[in-house]
């Protein structure tokens, strides 16, 4: 068994008696969600924090999918699982449907969290590429108030965020377009393992002609990564297999991927394209259904 | 003899029965795992018990300068800190290998690899032990390692034993079979030769519970007690005397449910000598278990064998010689378990189930900066490099001469008539019936209807693969007079005690590691004797309650303990026939066994059950003249051969040309294991060996950086296969029993493992056909398949 450093521990009443803690205990504290990165990462003495606020007391104030007319607000406490299971998310964007089937297993999925997951900031994070496929912004509140910001500042680089140490991420904003499809993909060496490499793309259609796309990559860079060049290339074309084929070379030449045990950095680049071409024709597909 | 089974079309429709003797049955220790009433070593917990923690090395390979023990020793709770050099001066510092080689217990001069022991802590409780690890301060050298095993033997490789006396280099052993001069010859006179190189890497078995102990010495009566995790209790209770001294009598080693083995749990670990060092000087009981992280990076690995693989043929298929010539790395410390006239294991079986005219083996091991290690994960001694070797080389041949891997393999088969049969490399294989095990797979499989759906595809652009194995395993080590470790024969005893109301006790020398052993020896005690199998306990795994005998690994169990079992059984039953003739009041002669009760002939209403026999033998009344009271009896037996069993594997895979993920469709696996004692416990092992088959042609393998830094310390590193990575198993069988076992049982332990790598790598290579490729080297992960896809396989190492 794999023991961690000694620690701390309080469980938070509300949000903002876990920010007032934070506010106390600064950067020797860290807020626990469903654990399954953080816990790991003490057990192997890789992360060691004096005092751990477990928010999981509450999953009432922070877990919830709200479905509006201009946009879906999902709370940062609500589950892998309920996000897996959540047919009016699904409707609204089946991006998420796809991701969740892929991530980790359901003993994951049953504690993990969205918030959590962003929080994280691992390269390799699903939910981060599908949120920065669907351009979303992050509400982080503090002692201050709150603030938006886009996923672009919300993750600084790798493992790092723009939460502070006295703030916590409450809530992940999606904004709601009409002719909207989605689709996500992964290949992964094993079910449960990291992303070799993902894609999430997202399109929105209107009279056969794609207004807008996006396309999110995981694994191959330094964050999930959105593709400006991608978006522009495809705005105002009609979808076909050349078109998705110019996206997927786009994605192939603007990542950065290593070399490490998953794969080597060239068939990286090469999934990259692939899955880029895959969830395009996915998500036109479903947009147009 | 060989009679074909078709396989049932439910496989649990028997199931649930309660057959007295061999049949499907549930397993008698299932309730208590299904429970959670398990009782493993970390479940052990004593008065008073402390807590131990080993430091590990950070570097492959270092000298060490200094290690500074005082903030440790004065971190609360810690009661212990014990360096190499403290060991040192009790002699203890160093223990003997399985392999007559020589292992540090904690490092005294230089730590050899990744992981290696350094120093342990004893304290309190786990946290403080592993809190205290931290304060120690060791001051190393750092030291060049040897990771790339192709340059350990270079001249200016860095001497990693220096500890041995006139060593200069990094060569561990040389090592030969088969006839040289013929195989050369029979190389230049044929038609066809193809070469392969292939590589077997490096995987680690990673049981779900991983190694610990609890030593427990009572100064006062001079005994030690040792739960611990071990495959082998007897042989590690006589290796504690020799390396520590300690009586043989006040040694009592307890294996208590283990959570998987794999050969993993076969070597005696430094952190079991700590463990008990830590309770002799403290005077308390205390207890080690090792994270995940330490049984990932410092326990027994498997393979690591570099293969040149050679087959000489006639133009139209006859497999003439099969030449190897082998690299092997052994690690630090030569750390193999295998026995003592075998340092390659039963590699030398590499000849497979193919009547050949000559063969040879050359084979070179060498240190290198890596845990030590080599037999294990279900390797039969090496027999799953041996049969991958010859399955890939037989399908390179395929490949050359454009034929059906399964005709090729039909054509060259030891035939029937010709068991026993001794090969090129001397192994007499017992029995075997090779072509209708081949058929029955292919039939189940649908051969010919998989290749014409694979033309269509092809024909599309799909990639679709169908791999196939045959494999000869030699398990059941082993005849006394060739077979033993370190000075011990491996032979293994057992005894049988009838209890006066007919109940029975049988104890046995081998431990169960998962493998049914409380369910499968029951049976066969049941068939010998009619005695249910419910009425039977069974014991095992403590050398105070047990006779001597060598351990589970190896496929060994059935084979050798087995037929102690069998054979002690007869000796009881032949006891009770006595006791029945005087019962009866007929001549022994007149007496028949019907199981469960001998009758007289000629009048089935006289009879006595071996119920009635026991409470006679206990009772009061007259025994036969002469005639002991009681009915029990004991035995040690010795092997006279290995046994045999095969299989014939099929694979089918599908490879998505953009990703290049294999995704295993179908497996089909008819396993020939003689005479079959639980064929429900016969699939659960199979079903696992398989699964470790996926895991090692997909996606295990423990790597090292150019530092020999594990790049395998988690199990987020390092993958082992879950269910979503497996098909529905699709299991048959034959039955070709031992002709030397006394129930004609063989072993099945590791068929599957051994089996089932080269029918998935083959299937993915077929499946690459349309891309020229020939070979490609495990673990086969998307992007290594995509390499070979673009003509750019590489090896792994």
């Amino acid at each position: 068994m794999q023991v961690p450093a000694p620690f701390e521990y309080e469980r938070a009443t509300s949000v903002d008696q876990a920010i007032g803690l934070l506010e106390r205990l600064g950067s020797s504290a860290r807020l626990v969600a469903g654990g399954h990165s953080l816990l790991p990462m003490m057990k192997l003495r890789l992360a060691n924090f004096e005092y751990l606020i477990d928010i999981n007391p509450l999953h009432a104030e922070l877990g919830y999918i709200k479905i509006q007319t201009d946009e879906v607000r999902i709370g940062a406490l609500t589950r892998h699982r309920e996000l897996l299971e959540s047919d009016d998310l699904a409707g609204a964007f089946p991006i998420f449907r796809d991701a969740e089937r892929v991530i980790a297993d359901p003993v994951v999925r049953n504690r993990g969290t969205l918030g959590g997951s962003l929080c994280q900031a691992d390269p390799s994070e699903d939910l981060s590429a599908v949120c920065t496929t669907l351009d979303a912004s992050c509400v982080i509140r503090g002692p201050r108030g709150e603030r938006v910001v886009s996923m672009e500042e919300f993750h600084v680089g790798p493992y790092e965020t723009a939460v502070g140490d006295d703030e916590i991420l409450i809530e992940v904003r999606l904004p709601r377009r009409p002719g909207h499809g989605s689709a996500y993909e992964k290949v992964e060496r094993r079910a449960g393992d990291w992303a070799v490499v993902s894609s999430g793309a997202a399109v929105w259609l209107a009279d056969g002609k794609i207004v807008d796309a996006r396309v999110g990559l995981a694994a191959v860079g330094p964050n999930t990564t959105g593709i400006p060049e991608i978006s522009d290339t495809l705005r105002g074309n009609t979808p076909s297999e050349e078109l998705f084929e110019q996206a997927g070379a786009i994605a192939a030449r603007s990542c950065d991927p290593n070399t490490d045990q998953r794969g080597s950095a060239d068939y990286k680049r090469h999934l990259a394209d692939e899955l880029t071409r895959r969830t395009l024709r996915k998500a036109v597909e479903r947009a147009r259904s | 003899m060989t009679t074909v089974h078709e396989p049932k079309l439910s496989q649990f429709d028997d199931n649930d029965q309660k057959p007295v003797g061999f049949g499907r049955m549930l397993r008698k220790e299932d309730p208590r795992f299904l429970r959670g009433r398990g009782r493993y070593t970390d479940d052990v917990q004593l008065p008073g018990m402390l807590h131990l923690a080993i430091l590990r090395s950070p570097f492959a390979h270092a000298r060490i300068v200094s290690v500074d023990t005082s903030a440790a020793e004065a971190s609360p709770g810690v009661r212990l800190v014990v360096t190499g050099a403290m060991l040192a001066e009790k002699g203890l510092a160093w223990m003997p290998t399985l392999s007559n080689d020589v292992q540090a217990v904690l490092a005294t001069d230089k730590v050899r690899f990744q992981g290696q022991e350094v120093a342990f802590v004893v304290a309190d409780d786990r946290y403080a032990a592993r809190d205290a690890l931290e304060l120690i301060d060791v001051e190393y050298d750092v030291l060049e390692p040897v990771v790339d095993v192709r340059r350990a033997l270079a001249p200016d490789a860095p001497l990693i034993r220096d500890d041995l006396t006139d060593k200069a280099d990094n060569h561990c052993f040389d090592w030969e079979t088969g006839d040289e001069a013929a195989t050369e010859a029979v190389f230049a006179a044929a038609d066809v030769v193809v070469v392969e190189d292939i590589v077997y890497p490096r995987v680690h078995p990673a049981p779900m519970e991983t190694c610990g102990a609890v030593a427990d010495f009572d100064a006062i009566d001079g005994k030690l007690r040792l739960w611990s995790t071990t495959q082998a209790p007897h042989a590690h209770r006589t290796l504690y005397a020799i390396v520590a001294g300690l009586p043989e009598h006040k040694i009592q080693v307890i294996a208590p449910d283990i959570g998987g083995g794999f050969g993993n749990k076969v070597p005696i670990y430094p952190g079991y000598v700590c463990a008990i060092v830590g309770s002799i000087l403290t005077g308390k009981p205390v207890k080690w278990m090792e994270d995940r992280s330490e049984n990932l990076i410092s326990t027994g690995f498997a393979r690591d064998y570099i293969m040149r693989g050679e087959i000489a043929a006639t133009r139209d298929g006859k497999i003439l010689a099969i030449r190897t010539n082998v690299l092997a790395d052994h690690g630090a410390f030569n750390g193999t378990a295998a026995p003592v006239k075998y340092p390659a294991g039963f590699f030398g079986v590499f000849t497979g189930s193919y009547d050949i005219e000559a063969a040879y083996c050359k084979m070179t091991a060498v240190y290198t900066n890596k845990a030590p290690g080599g037999v294990a994960y279900a390797c039969s001694f090496r027999i799953t490099e041996a049969v991958y070797l010859v399955e890939r080389i037989v399908d390179c041949l395929a490949h050359e001469l454009d034929m059906d891997p399964a005709e090729l393999r039909l054509k060259n088969f030891i035939q029937p008539e010709q068991f026993p049969y001794e090969t090129k490399t001397g192994w007499v294989y017992d029995s075997g019936n090779y072509e209708p095990t081949m058929r029955l797979a292919m039939d189940m499989a649908g051969y010919a209807d998989l290749r014409k759906e694979q033309a269509e595809k092809r024909a599309r652009g799909e990639l679709m693969g169908i791999g196939i194995a045959f494999f000869t395993e030699a398990v059941g080590a082993g005849p006394r007079k060739d077979m033993d470790i370190l000075g011990l024969g491996m032979a293994d005893g057992c005894e049988l005690r009838v209890h006066p109301t007919g109940k029975a006790v049988v104890r046995l020398s081998v431990q169960t590691q998962g493998q049914g052993h409380e369910t499968t020896f029951a049976q066969i005690i049941a068939e010998e004797i009619g005695i249910p199998p419910a009425d039977i306990e069974v014991v095992h795994g403590d050398t105070d309650q047990t006779p001597f005998g060598l351990g589970t690994y190896g496929s060994r169990s059935t084979p050798v303990s087995g037929a102690a079992a069998a054979l002690v059984a007869r000796k009881v039953r032949d006891k009770a026939q006595l006791i029945a003739s005087a019962m009866l009041e007929v001549s022994v002669a007149d007496l028949d066994w019907v199981k469960g009760a001998f009758q007289v002939k000629g009048d089935p209403g006289k009879s006595v059950t071996i119920q009635d026999i026991a409470m006679r033998a206990h009772g009061a009344g007259d025994l036969p003249d002469g005639m002991e009271g009681g009915l029990e009896a004991q035995i040690c037996y010795n092997p006279s051969n290995l046994t045999y069993p095969h299989g014939a594997y099929i694979c089918v895979v599908d490879i998505d040309p953009g990703t290049a993920q294999v995704k295993v469709r179908r497996f089909i696996a008819v396993d020939d294991c003689g005479t079959r004692i639980n064929p429900m416990i016969i699939e659960g092992q199979v079903h696992g060996g398989l699964t470790d088959g996926v895991g090692m042609a997909l996606m295990e393998m423990i790597a090292f950086d150019e530092d020999g830094n594990c790049l395998g310390a988690s199990l987020m590193d390092y993958l082992i296969p879950t269910a979503l990575e497996v098909p529905d198993w699709e299991t048959g069988f034959t039955v070709t029993p031992s002709p030397h076992h006394p129930i004609g049982a063989k072993g099945v332990g590791e068929s599957a493992t051994v089996g089932s790598p080269p029918a998935i790598v083959n299937a993915v290579v077929d499946a690459l056909k349309p891309f020229g490729v020939r070979h490609a080297d495990m673990p086969l992960t998307p992007s290594r398949v995509w390499d070979a896809m673009r003509g750019q396989a590489t090896p792994p190492i």
